[in-house]
């Protein structure tokens, strides 16, 4: 007997987050607050990977009168979002913990905090599963809303600059592809008739065929530069190395490794649709030029760069770049990497920024010029950075490079063109990252430096995971992969 | 009271050509009073519209949009502007705005942009609303010009919050509104964004001791090295 359908599971999955948030507006700055915190996420990831096993018996499923569904493209990217939010939380309670001893943050910013970590994975599940065109623009928004405070929180002046900056580009981009969706939504009005069936995902790619491709292309064009934005693509970009370094290391974990996940889905399940309508390359080669542009901005970008988060956060758009630039060209191959390439970038770059936020918090600095001696002061914390680096880089075993690999054979396969720029993006931000690591990892110790509870488990599972990936992808992995590279094409 | 669908149209396009009317006036208005009376205006005309276009398609959620577009723009956050006004004390804030002419040019070339941009859309719609898709892009292009052009974060604000009128009244104009519960869900997103706009104010007044946006330019990328 199986006591509980699909539908409840789902239900649980959204309701999960929802519920923790209100019974943390409730605990507040209470001690036990960080751990119901970490067993809310791990509920969530619970029902999540209970859903996902549900999708491998059953397949595809649409809920709560097709207001929700399950597919191969959504379940690996909520499995995904909501297991990165789990170890986050168990990272975050060391380390928020310290900031507040610190005095960084106050007695009421940390129940904020709490509450607005779990409100921001409810938005980002919703924006997963919604069926809803509309309802993904929604929850996408209310994700921004919910960070954007977090952001902020600690309340010095460039944070806040941050928080504004972030606030103001992201609510002009989202609202650019709210005229996108209003678009799409006239044209499958003609083919659907009025009303919310006219806005399901599911209803569209079924005739997509027969929308109007002249206003499917000028929506793609609205949806790229609105979802583009919040993607962190170059030119428009600007807000996300703010962001990123300024807020709670948590927070910048999760924008980085999940947020900037759920914008990408949103505009490849556009490109679907538009590519759909349209049967040409339009939607593929938009996406693919600003990727380039992203990889080869940000790859010079990091050289730059000073302070330990913000190179990180230009190696995001460079990442998310790759993935653009994976699904603007299409085509099996680089379908199935830029895939991948999601899974393992988000990993690998929480799992970094859990170990910058390591060492920031020993050197009591964010600045790279003050980080030294990792090896000696702390070696997992050193090695943990060193081998993060690595992975991020593109080095092998790890995961990073064997999609990072895939995308360039497929370039040379199907566009060479593009294939040299490529090739100068993913040199520039290897060598960029690569050479700022090993001076702060080795060297003697800096009287400065202090000691700090670290939270090593998250890291060491999340860079364990993308090593496994760069050997060998599980047959699970690779049938969700290929079900959802046939959905694309 | 019985109209044609010629009069109807006719009152359709005015109130839009109203609505394009309150967008440039924003662009040039200096003063912050001034600005939150015109966006109350825009937020009138905007409902009069989705109100009208519900009456003569028939469509009953366009009511409640055009209830919720009252309640929400024409009232509450006119009120919160103007409590944050007396709270903050910048009642008597004159921006310095350069060349409000040169700005006139370019939301006059981005409305001609936008009838170019829209033309696809009017040649497939069959709707008597389809001419103002237009007007509504253009108003969502005038905030957006706003946004970038004023340095007070009330303003910039306001010019965003611009942009999402034009938005409401692209979906009216474009297909008799999108379904009700999509257009609750963005009204709450606006609401929740007004709220954390509130709280930012403070933020920014305490943190920087004034909403000029010119001081926050502390995270530059081309720092010189020190």
């Amino acid at each position: 007997m199986n006591l509980m359908n699909n539908s409840d599971i789902l239900f649980l999955f959204m309701a999960a987050p929802f519920i923790s948030a209100a019974i943390l507006i409730l605990v507040g700055d209470r001690k036990p607050a960080p751990e119901i915190n970490i067993a809310g996420s791990a509920a969530t990831f619970a029902a999540g990977v209970a859903l996902a096993i549900e999708y491998c018996a059953k397949g595809p499923m649409m809920n709560f009168g097709h207001l929700f569904f399950v597919d191969a493209l959504n379940i690996y990217l909520a499995v995904l979002t909501s297991f990165v939010a789990m170890t986050t939380a168990v990272f975050s309670r060391k380390y928020m913990r310290q900031e507040r001893e610190h005095g960084r943050v106050g007695h009421a910013a940390m129940r904020y905090y709490h509450v607005m970590y779990q409100m921001f994975i409810f938005s980002m599940i919703l924006a997963l599963m919604s069926n809803n065109i509309g309802i993904l623009w929604i929850a996408t928004e209310l994700a921004t809303l919910a960070t954007v405070l977090l952001v902020s929180l600690y309340r010095t002046p460039t944070a806040i600059e941050a928080a504004w900056k972030y606030f103001i580009l992201c609510g002009v981009g989202i609202a650019i592809a709210l005229f996108g969706t209003v678009l799409v939504y006239f044209a499958a009005e003609k083919v659907l008739g009025e009303g919310g069936e006219a806005m399901l995902w599911t209803n569209l790619n079924m005739v997509s065929g027969k929308l109007e491709p002249t206003i499917l292309s000028l929506a793609f064009v609205f949806l790229m530069v609105g979802y583009g934005t919040k993607v962190g693509l170059v030119p428009l970009h600007n807000w996300l190395p703010d962001a990123h370094s300024e807020g709670p290391t948590p927070i910048s974990a999760l924008l980085s490794g999940l947020l900037l996940n759920i914008a990408l889905y949103s505009l490849v399940r556009c490109k679907a649709l538009v590519d759909g309508s349209t049967h040409t390359d339009f939607a593929g080669s938009m996406m693919m030029a600003f990727g380039i542009m992203s990889i080869l901005v940000a790859g010079f970008s990091i050289l730059r760069q000073k302070d330990i988060k913000r190179m990180f956060a230009y190696s995001s758009i460079e990442h998310m770049g790759i993935a653009t630039f994976g699904f603007g060209l299409g085509g099996p191959l680089g379908t199935f990497a830029a895939l991948l390439h999601l899974l393992v970038h988000s990993l690998t770059k929480s799992a970094v920024f859990y170990t910058a936020g390591h060492a920031a918090l020993m050197h009591g600095t964010q600045e790279m010029d003050k980080i030294r001696g990792l090896f000696k002061g702390n070696p997992l914390v050193g090695w943990s950075l060193m081998l993060g680096v690595m992975a991020l880089a593109g080095m092998p075993p790890f995961g990073i490079f064997t999609t990072e690999f895939l995308i360039l054979t497929a370039t040379i396969q199907q566009a060479p063109l593009w294939a040299p720029f490529l090739l100068i993006g993913l040199a520039v931000a290897f060598a960029g990252l690569i050479r700022v690591v090993q001076p702060m990892v080795s060297g003697e110790v800096p009287d400065y430096q202090k000691p700090v509870a670290a939270a090593h488990l998250p890291v060491l599972v999340h860079l364990a995971i993308v090593l496994i990936i760069g050997l060998y992808i599980p047959d699970f992995l690779n049938q969700w992969f290929n079900t959802a590279v046939e959905m694309l094409k | 009271m019985e109209f044609t669908i010629d009069t109807a149209s006719h009152v359709i396009n005015f109130l839009a050509a109203l609505l394009l009317l309150t967008s440039f006036a924003m662009l040039a208005q200096r003063k912050i009073y001034g600005l939150i009376h015109l966006f109350v205006w825009q937020g009138i005309f905007l409902a009069a519209n989705t109100a009208f276009v519900g009456f003569m398609a028939d469509k009953s959620h366009l009511f409640i949009s055009a209830i919720l577009t009252v309640g929400l723009k024409v009232f509450l956050l006119p009120y919160i502007f103007y409590k944050l006004i007396h709270l903050l004390d910048i009642r008597k804030e004159v921006e310095n705005v350069v060349n409000i002419s040169t700005l006139m040019f370019i939301g006059i070339g981005l409305v001609i942009f936008s009838y170019y941009l829209t033309s696809p859309v009017r040649e497939l719609s069959t709707l008597m609303t389809r001419p103002t898709l237009a007007i509504a892009l253009a108003s969502v292009l005038i905030g957006l010009l706003m946004i970038i052009t004023r340095k007070n974060a009330v303003t910039q604000v306001i010019g965003f919050l611009a942009m999402e009128n034009g938005l409401f009244f692209a979906a009216t104009s474009a297909t008799y509104g999108m379904p009700l519960v999509v257009e609750l869900g963005v009204a709450l997103d606006i609401l929740i964004a007004a709220l954390i706009f509130g709280i930012f104010f403070f933020h920014i007044n305490t943190t920087f001791d004034s909403l000029s946006v010119d001081q926050m330019a502390r995270l530059k990328e081309d720092e010189p090295d020190e």
